[in-house]
């Protein structure tokens, strides 16, 4: 299953909301254009809900890794919400998990961007 | 792409047949399909006149993947550490390592031209016992 997006805003936290798998071919591009239009557009908070990712390969890894450098370097933040267990696993492997903000509930990693 | 997605498939399903759990056969699937992408992408560079050429095999003691491509080779000693700090923000180098990571030997050779990669996980007494030794 491709990768989808849908987005929406809460408390100033602009979340997407993706479902499928982050592959190459499959959802990087897709997750790679989405961060980029809202940094774009000046936007700050963005929280990637992961819930329903249930795969994840090197290459969506180094989408992730980019959105996050992106974000950064234009003083947005971008945090990482309901990993999936194999999600988690792919991340914690490549010590990924120590470099991002990751939150289980919504309004932990909402209330963190204040 | 349709020949990873193949390939992909074709590990699940002797993840599968091997009785294998479902984290132990995620992870296997998941470093066959890296070397797969690592072979049309890295090693044949999407040319469409070079082949992937993929074996599976069940030997009741371990599952032993093959994954060749065409290419102009791969020295693994020459890869970046992706869990070195300062490549940790890399975008790209996580394939070869999670490959690692998730399998129990990983062995290369040198086709010339092309690179082979064997990948193989150990079968434990939980895996499967009905599990018959399979080949495709």
């Amino acid at each position: 299953m491709a990768l989808s997006i849908s987005t929406r805003e809460l408390d100033g936290v602009t979340i997407l909301d993706l479902s499928g798998r982050i592959t190459l071919g499959e959802g990087s591009v897709q997750l790679r254009d989405a961060i980029r239009d809202l940094i774009s557009k000046g936007v700050k908070h963005i929280l990637l809900n992961l819930g329903d990712v249930n795969y994840i390969d090197s290459s969506g890894l180094g989408e992730l890794v980019s959105a996050y450098t992106t974000a950064k370097n234009q003083n947005a933040d971008v945090k990482l919400l309901n990993l999936t267990k194999k999600v988690k696993d792919v991340l914690q492997v490549t010590k990924l998990y120590t470099v991002f903000d990751i939150y289980d509930d919504e309004a932990s990693a909402i209330g963190s961007f204040k | 792409m349709e020949s990873v997605a193949e390939i992909e498939a074709a590990a699940e399903k002797l993840t599968q047949a091997a009785g294998m759990d479902e984290d132990d056969g995620f992870r296997v699937a998941m470093a066959v399909r890296e070397a797969a992408v690592n072979a049309v992408l890295h090693g044949n560079n999407y040319d469409p006149s070079k082949f992937v050429t993929a074996s599976f095999e069940n030997t009741g003691k371990s599952l032993v993947i093959t994954i060749a491509d065409e290419g102009e080779g791969l020295d693994p000693e020459k890869l970046p550490d992706p869990l070195a700090p300062e490549n940790l923000l890399r975008g790209t180098g996580r394939g070869i390592f999670l490959i690692r990571s998730f399998l129990d030997e990983v062995h290369f050779r040198q086709l010339h031209p092309g690179t082979e990669l064997t990948l193989i996980k150990h079968l434990t007494p939980a895996d499967g016992k009905e599990a018959n030794p399979d080949s495709n």
